[in-house]
């Protein structure tokens, strides 16, 4: 099996997907030249210029036209270049995308996948870091999925691409790069809404998604080896809709819920899973409820000082595992 | 001997004004020359630069009145912000995100100019946003009664925007005193204009919004000069806006993440580097005698000499605090 | 008079066409009067009249091919949604919001026409959303290399809009066949075009954008007729887009909770009520020979009779199942 990093992993699956079903198609700025992540490197050369599509500096009209293309016939793939450069689109992926076939009493769909780059920790500043799930998780009708793993991103963004509803699909720019995994030659896909367990454990449930996974990984290991406290690490990968059952069940276990999430503590989208534990999964509580996130500041600012600040890391993660493990 | 008032082209500039503007384009030059050093270095995690800019950026800025005018820049704009009286100091303080770095202090990426002083406005990285600023500070401009202008800047990508046309629209309509200024240098990253609009020149459009449009040679700092004095001084007296299109080239990648290797042959930058706006001005100082080889090869001393001193001084520099991330997220009372 | 039998040479209309226009239009007026009496009465919130507007409507839907081309209209078109073969019932159902009510199924407001058979596509009330929504539409006629047009309605309020002047760019880079109709009624609610944008023609615009704009007198149906079918042919030739804009009057207010006499003179109205289409095409017709009086009260009788039928069914008929309001959020079956 060849190691793939993420952003090969998530070039491959578009790739294979316009191999299987030629309907589909990749549009943004940049794509041409295969993007400046490379996630469509090669893809021009394979599929030509109308199926790998240069747009203009346009971020509505991007997912507008992604959204009347697939009215016709076609499956898009919208590339906005970074999450933070989505806003100008919100209107076409709010009110229309996502609401398209409910206002239409099922008549009309749309089967778009918007995809971006989201994320913090690359020295991008304000305007490269942005987290942006919690806007679109909010919204009924479209389905939000968060990153940050080679083998996750290839089988989830087919899922995405083969969906019938309009997808988020959101890649932790910095894990693009930062990791490989086996990834299996044969097609597969991972049902959108499932989550994984990617460490099991006995204490702690800790819920999280994104890069945020890594980080909680480490301090999950950090804390067992020092004094042996087990953590269960969760990655939702699904935003939304997300796996509650999964959560839940791991939560009556432990009797403990740390929620671990990069974005704006406030309003972040790891409030909704703090919310629906604390009410559905009170009786086996242990200990508050409680959230590790960036503070209310824009995410995230250039100084490497400053960035670093900002954001949760392994030691924050790890210092409040600790303190809820002795809860 | 002939003044150089008189000299066709010169547009009424003195020749010390000849020579700052050549000293202009130099130091923004040198200052983004060695932003992408100190990239390469590892000091710097990103430079943005605008090497083959500086005659459309120094020469549209130079008409204008520092601290009094407004400028809304975007990130390839350092030839505008050393022309309305920003130092390399302040440039490279922000590239290091320095704690004195007025731009910012750190928070937004190297060249999102911003200076309070000289009112350049702090933008984002998004691109065209400060269009509409761009018109909303003309607008304010108007209601109190003031002749200032405003002038605002992007490139060719800039133009396909939503906001881009939302703003000119709405100078169009209240006939406001700001200029728009498109630094078409044919590519936005790797888009060449022919996907990026269905016109030769994206200057036709200002009919459409009631206003005039102007094409200029982007590399010809005085033709650039002119058509921007014409454009302010109209502006100044209440005839509303302008929009200058600049034709020039970038002669870097779009930034350091960017390997422009993969959307443009080498022959073609060669080609628009033998049209280097600094060696076609240098030169043209040269035959109409407002300096010579000595006095030019003196200032490129001089501004290597100011380079070098700023960023002794922004390597010297205290970095900031990192609790300082959590303040002015609000405006505190 | 000879200029009308020139564009009816010239566009090769029937008689048959001709009345066929004439029905459409009288058709959506009558569907417009008897949504604002039914509002008024307290029957359904909401109405958006489309009087005023039917000669530009009719002129330019009427050269579309129901069924195969794609067509994105605002919430005042209601003559181009019968034109295309939207019915009373199907009209009406809208507005009472009623269970099988073929825009919504009484989730839109009315007016947000939406068949799926006859490629009306369901619209929201932002405005010239649907315009990159158009653009889309026709990218992917292009790229199935299927001859089929798209057709993005809106008003001139809507030229202001990032969506608007995106989707033209676009469109215009990719030669799209799509075709733009800007309903140019001079107010957006109560805003005048003077203070929407700079110019008297938004049509100049287009050449910015690497196709032609033509401004047409949007109360001559014919005129409308010509220029929509001159833009047909320019996308069938594979030339690319074009850019109309009807002139035209709204005669009633936006909506029924706007009035509009708090933005403009009745002699305003008034002078343009005399130029109103639904009077003019008649008269045109008969110095033409083509109608009569009989004719004409044949066709009213028969637009009137189907109106009055179908309000008296659609009133009777079910409203949706409450329940039935959680469904739909999501596709509820495989793609295929």
């Amino acid at each position: 099996m060849p190691e793939k990093t993420m952003v090969e992993a998530i070039h491959d699956a578009m790739f294979e997907e316009m191999k299987r079903d030629d309907r589909v198609i990749v549009m943004g700025e940049d794509v041409g030249e295969g993007g400046v992540f490379r996630a469509t490197e090669g893809f021009v050369a394979e599929f030509g210029e109308d199926r790998c599509m240069d747009t203009p500096l346009a971020e509505s009209c991007i997912v507008g036209a992604a959204i009347g293309a697939s009215l016709n016939g076609i499956i898009p793939i919208a590339e906005i270049q970074f999450a933070d450069f989505s806003h100008p689109a919100f209107d076409q992926i709010v009110s229309e995308a996502a609401r398209l076939h409910y206002r239409s009493n099922g008549t009309w769909s749309c089967p778009i996948v918007v995809r971006t780059p989201y994320g913090s920790g690359i020295h991008g500043g304000p305007y490269h870091s942005q987290s942006i799930e919690a806007f679109y998780a909010h919204v009924p009708g479209l389905k939000v999925i968060c990153v940050a793993s080679p083998y996750d991103a290839k089988g989830l963004l087919k899922s995405a691409i083969r969906d019938p509803n309009p997808v988020i699909f959101l890649e932790h720019k910095k894990a693009y790069r930062a990791f490989r995994q086996d990834i299996p030659d044969e097609d597969y896909t991972i049902p959108i809404g499932q989550a994984e367990t990617k460490r099991e454990g006995t204490d702690i449930s800790l819920i999280t998604y994104g890069m945020m996974t890594h980080h909680s990984l480490k301090a999950a290991e950090t804390v067992e080896q020092e004094n042996g406290a087990s953590v269960e690490v969760i990655d939702l990968r699904t935003v939304s809709p997300w796996d509650k059952e999964r959560v839940l069940e791991s939560v009556r276990k432990t009797g403990k819920a740390l929620i671990v999430y990069e974005d704006n503590i406030t309003g972040g989208f790891g409030a909704e899973v703090a919310a629906t534990i604390a009410q559905d999964a009170f009786e086996y509580l242990d200990g508050p409820v409680t959230r590790v996130a960036s503070p209310d500041v824009p995410i995230s600012p250039y100084s490497g000082i400053l960035e670093e600040y900002i954001l949760p890391n392994p030691e924050k993660i790890a210092e409040a595992i600790r303190k809820l493990a002795a809860y | 001997m002939v003044s150089v008032k008189e000299i066709q082209g010169a547009a009424g500039l003195s020749g010390d004004q000849l020579l700052d503007i050549y000293y202009k384009m130099l130091l923004a030059r040198t200052v983004g020359q060695r932003e992408r050093m100190l990239n390469r270095m590892g000091k710097g995690p990103f430079a943005v630069t605008g090497e083959g800019h500086e005659a459309t950026q120094v020469g549209t800025a130079f008409p204008l009145k520092p601290g009094y005018d407004w400028v809304v820049p975007y990130y390839r704009d350092i030839g505008v912000a050393l022309t309305i009286g920003q130092s390399p100091r302040d440039l490279l303080l922000a590239h290091l995100s320095r704690a004195d770095d007025i731009s910012s202090s750190g928070r937004n990426m190297p060249s999102h100019f911003s200076d309070p002083h000289l009112r350049i406005v702090s933008g984002s990285a998004p691109v065209a946003t400060h269009l509409p600023h761009g018109a909303g500070i003309a607008l304010a401009s108007k209601l109190r009664g003031l002749d200032e202008v405003t002038i605002v800047y992007t490139g060719d990508g800039g133009t396909s925007t939503g906001d881009c046309h939302e703003a000119m629209n709405f100078a169009g309509v209240h006939k406001l005193a700001v200029i728009f200024v498109i630094e078409n240098n044919q590519y936005a990253i790797s888009v060449p204009t022919r996907k990026q609009f269905a016109v030769e020149d994206v200057s036709t459009r200002a009919e459409g919004y009631g206003f005039p449009g102007v094409t200029v040679d982007g590399n010809d700092v005085l033709a650039v000069y002119a058509a921007a004095k014409d454009a302010i001084e109209r502006a100044r007296r209440g005839d509303g806006a302008t929009l200058i299109e600049a034709k020039t080239y970038r002669l870097v990648p779009h930034t350091s993440d960017d390997d422009d290797r993969r959307y443009r042959s080498r022959e073609e930058v060669e080609q628009w580097t033998a049209r280097d706006p600094l060696v076609r001005y240098r030169g043209w100082l040269k035959e109409y005698n407002v300096a010579d080889e000595r006095k030019l090869d003196g200032l490129h001393e001089q501004a290597a000499r100011e380079v070098d001193e700023a960023t002794e001084e922004a390597e010297n520099a205290p970095t900031p605090k990192p609790e300082s991330a959590l303040t002015h997220v609000f405006v505190e009372d | 008079m000879t200029a009308i039998k020139e564009a009816i040479k010239t566009h090769g209309l029937t008689e048959k066409q001709l009345l066929q226009m004439l029905e459409k239009m009288l058709l959506a007026r009558a569907l417009s009067v008897r949504q604002r009496i039914l509002q008024r009465m307290g029957k359904g919130p909401m109405t958006f009249s489309g009087e005023g507007h039917e000669a530009a409507q009719v002129g330019s839907a009427f050269a579309l091919r129901p069924g195969v081309d794609w067509v994105f209209p605002y919430y005042r078109d209601v003559a181009v949604a019968v034109t295309i073969g939207m019915t009373p019932v199907d009209i009406l159902r809208g507005f009472f919001a009623r269970r099988d009510d073929i825009n919504s199924g009484g989730r839109n407001m009315p007016s947000h026409f939406s068949h799926l058979g006859l490629r009306i596509v369901s619209g929201s009330a932002p405005i010239a959303t649907q315009l990159p929504h158009a653009v889309g539409a026709a990218l992917a006629a292009k790229l199935r290399k299927l001859d089929e047009i798209a057709v993005g309605y809106s008003g001139d309020g809507s030229t202001s809009t990032g969506d608007w002047h995106e989707s033209m760019n676009f469109a215009g880079v990719q030669r799209l066949p799509v075709i733009f109709v800007c309903e140019h009624n001079n107010y957006a609610i109560s805003v005048p075009w003077r203070k929407q944008a700079a110019i008297e023609n938004v049509s100049i615009r287009a050449q910015g954008y690497g196709f032609p704009g033509v401004s047409v007198d949007g109360n001559d149906v014919l005129a409308v007729y010509g220029a929509m079918s001159e833009a047909v042919k320019r996308v069938r030739a594979g030339e690319g887009p074009t850019l109309i804009e009807a002139k035209t009057y709204r005669l009633m207010p936006h909506s029924s909770d706007d009035d509009d006499r708090r933005y403009r003179t009745r002699e305003e109205v008034e002078a343009w009520s005399a130029k109103d289409s639904v009077a003019a095409f008649p008269h045109q017709l008969k110095e033409l020979g083509v109608l009569d009086d009989n004719a004409e009260k044949e066709i009213n009788d028969r637009v009137n009779h189907e109106v009055d039928a179908a309000t008296d069914q659609v009133e009777q008929e079910p409203q949706p199942e409450a329940p039935t309001a959680l469904r739909h959020v999501f596709v509820e079956k495989e793609r295929s």
